[in-house]
């Protein structure tokens, strides 16, 4: 909020890259302010959030005009006749003026029109690919449901805490926080490589879980605190751990060190990146793994045991708090390993929460709430969908078909697919 | 540090164009959640439908402005209606989360480039506002009365503002004396016996999501006129969430709440952004723990962390009553 008194025009330039769907700030860019007679009152060059300003003595309208020489590279605006906007300004306000650039030449968003095989092909990849990181993270999710009730609104905090972990030892290391560490072995020293990184940020995610356990919702439980209550606090949770990570990270987004911009190898008609490869390999793996756990150890079982029927179990003598306890941590491990293999195939953002949330309930929906392996389903069905209604709809609504989708499920099978059939509504 | 200055923007915020759009949408949650028992979580799905209703119907199709009023309540209404039938049967936590995802699907949608030639995709739509302000009587560029400070456009959405909250209110306030108020309050307390006495459970939560909806659509008429500009960007879940803060610091089920409640987030939220900017511009808090850009980013930390912990352990808010709002699932 402006302080009184202080007003003014700011201009946003940001880029939309239909392939990802990322709103990146623009750097360099030059902008010019006018008033409404013309006179031009200077120009200002866009900083790393991609903003320029100037303070106004005075409210009224003002015209705010984007150099187009100095637009990067490879972009443009979408209209290449509306570089000169209009800006209301009111008294102790800024007024922001947005200028979206397109990645490529002008035009709206990217819309498939031509269907082709391969086309298809690739984006039943990339929707696997997508697919798979977001089972991961979904399971954790669907576990906790099962187990406890709780429909955790802070599981995709979880998701960008790995993200965040492996950045910091993967570009920042221990040293650049601990200086007296550096010259220490392995991770204790600077920067790592990504994969002892993933590692770390699958150790410090269980952590994370089991603190968020133990610390808050165990207390919960004992309290008789109800789900609903439990959900609320979830959501403000939600949104003190995000404003935490962007105080820490900033606003920009970022890449992990080596892994950006990868050349891609074709096998047949589609095109993957090595790294992609790498990344789907340990998604499978690790999903298998927890498969395999929870079908063949004394661990999963009792999970599966809490998820189905908790005072059967209970009754039965399994230490229901303790299973609970262990799926939160193993929940928010696989989260944060699924954050760090989303963060390597994109951009590490501090509110990809925000971004992915729905997408996860989405996929735990569709798969049955509650069910690990309809979450494993549901995820993959959600990235799926998510790449290939790009054959149809503009990029930036790719999202709107995960979601619609998942109320459809609501409507004809509201169990999910994977789900034992029981009151919902 | 000017503390004088700190009071006056805050009680000015308090009563600012923000709170009184905050009370009317969060009379309509109030009406969801606090009497229905109702979670929904995509309020700021309905406020975008008035807001946006008001503006199309000016901008796009050329109508008459006290039309478009209309037009943005009954889009609102088609909200409740559309999200109603698949929802209302779910069970609450389904429902929560379908309320949310619907309303992301709709700020999606809007601020999409496919349908941009009607909702001006992701600048929004603005010049809709001017025939409204004709109406103005506070020619002047700013107001200073007391410890209010507010510009005169500001002033005259405010004059209107308020006054239709408080008659919302009463409004509300005589609705749930009524029978059907008392259904309603039943259904939140025990669907099951409410259907066994032969209500149409269904039907009252229906009649309930869509009351509830178009007052949301009111607050996003008001908040179209008084910002003259829709914005998609501003609809964004955590709006929502900010809505169910305000409601449970006020007592969730009570007639005051929504405008205590909004009026005291407003407050706070402006009181905690001046003080602690005063204590960074008075150097009492070291750079590398906190720089003037990050004021905002705490202060959302501190709703965050205020939600939570009202919930833990006030969760029937400062007005409450315990026994009245033991919240859970149903």
């Amino acid at each position: 909020m402006a302080q009184e008194g202080e007003q003014g025009v700011r201009a946003r330039v940001l880029a939309d890259d239909p392939a990802t769907d990322e709103r990146e700030p623009v750097e360099g860019v030059a902008v010019r302010f006018f008033d409404q007679s013309g006179a031009e009152l200077g120009s200002e060059v866009t900083n790393a959030e991609g903003i320029a300003e100037i303070p106004l003595a005075a409210p009224g309208i003002y015209q705010v005009e984007i150099d187009a020489t100095t637009i990067p590279e490879g972009m443009s605006l979408p209209n290449a006749e509306e570089i000169r906007r209009e800006a209301n300004v009111q008294a102790g306000r800024f007024a922001t003026v947005i200028f979206q650039l397109v990645v490529g030449e002008g035009g709206g968003g990217a819309r498939g029109t031509d269907i082709t095989l391969r086309r298809v092909l690739q984006l039943s990849v990339d929707g696997i690919k997508l697919g798979l990181f977001l089972a991961m993270a979904a399971i954790g999710l669907s576990l906790i449901f099962g187990t406890t009730g709780l429909v955790n609104f802070a599981h995709a905090e979880l998701v960008t805490w790995g993200m965040l972990v492996a950045y910091f030892f993967n570009v920042l290391g221990v040293s650049s926080l601990f200086g007296f560490t550096a010259g220490w072995p392995w991770i204790l020293n600077g920067p790592v490589d990504l994969i002892s990184a993933a590692l770390m940020a699958v150790i410090l995610g269980g952590l994370l879980g089991w603190a968020a356990d133990a610390a808050v919702f165990a207390r919960l439980r004992r309290r008789g605190t109800g789900l609903i209550a439990q959900m609320v606090i979830t959501i403000g949770l939600s949104i003190l751990i995000r404003y935490i990570y962007l105080y820490l990270f900033g606003g920009t987004g970022r890449f992990f060190r080596s892994y950006a911009g990868q050349q891609a190898i074709a096998i047949g008609p589609i095109a993957v990146t090595y790294k992609d490869i790498i990344a789907m390999t340990v998604a499978l793996v690790a999903l298998i793994g927890v498969g395999l756990t929870l079908q063949l150890t004394r661990a999963g079982r009792a999970m599966r045991a809490v998820s189905d029927d908790r005072d059967l179990a209970e009754s039965s003598g399994i230490d229901v708090q303790r299973v609970i306890r262990w799926v939160w941590v193993a929940g928010a491990a696989l989260a944060a390993l699924g954050g760090v293999l989303l963060g390597q195939s994109d951009v590490i953002r501090w509110d990809v929460g925000s971004q992915i949330l729905l997408l996860l309930f989405a996929g735990v929906i569709l798969g049955g709430l509650g069910t690990a392996y309809g979450a494993l389903v549901g995820g993959i069905l959600v990235g799926l969908g998510i790449q290939l209604s790009t054959l149809f709809l503009a990029s930036e609504l790719r999202s709107i078909g995960a979601l619609l989708l998942m109320i459809v499920i609501l409507l004809i099978r509201p169990q999910g697919l994977m789900g034992r059939k029981e009151r919902v509504g | 540090m000017n503390l004088g200055s700190i009071l006056e923007q805050t009680i000015s915020q308090a009563f600012g164009v923000n709170a009184m759009v905050f009370a009317m949408a969060v009379i309509g949650l109030n009406v969801h959640f606090g009497y229905t028992g109702l979670l929904n979580f995509g309020q700021i799905g309905f406020v975008a439908m008035g807001g946006y209703g008001l503006g199309m119907s000016i901008t796009i199709f050329g109508w008459n402005p006290w039309l478009g009023i209309l037009v943005g309540l009954v889009y609102a209404l088609i909200f409740a209606l559309l999200l109603g039938v698949p929802t209302l049967r779910l069970r609450g936590d389904y429902l929560a989360i379908v309320t949310i995802a619907a309303s992301e699907v709709l700020r999606i949608l809007v601020r999409s480039t496919t349908i941009a030639e009607w909702t001006g995709g992701n600048t929004g739509i603005t010049n809709f506002a001017g025939a409204f302000y004709q109406f103005n009587p506070f020619t002047e560029r700013v107001y200073d009365f007391g410890p209010f400070f507010y510009t005169g456009p500001n002033l005259f959405i405010l004059s209107i503002g308020w006054p239709l909250v408080l008659l919302v209110t009463f409004l509300i306030w005589q609705l749930m004396r009524s029978p059907w108020g008392r259904v309603v309050k039943a259904i939140r307390e025990d669907e099951d016996a409410a259907r066994a006495l032969g209500k149409n459970a269904y039907w009252y939560k229906m009649q309930s999501l869509m009351l509830g909806g178009v007052i949301g659509g009111l607050a996003g008429i008001l908040l179209a006129i008084g910002n003259s500009t829709v914005q998609p960007d501003y609809f964004v879940p955590v709006q929502t969430f900010f809505m169910w803060t305000a409601l449970i610091l006020g007592g969730v089920g009570r007639v005051w709440s929504p405008i205590v409640g909004s009026m005291l987030f407003w407050g706070l939220l402006t009181a905690t952004d001046g003080v602690l900017r005063g204590f960074e511009a008075e150097g009492w808090i070291p750079r590398w723990l906190m720089n003037a850009s990050q004021v905002g980013q705490i202060r959302f930390m501190l709703v965050g962390l205020g939600l939570a912990l009202l919930m833990i352990y006030r969760p029937q808010g400062l007005f409450g009553s315990r026994e009245e709002m033991m919240l859970d699932a149903r």
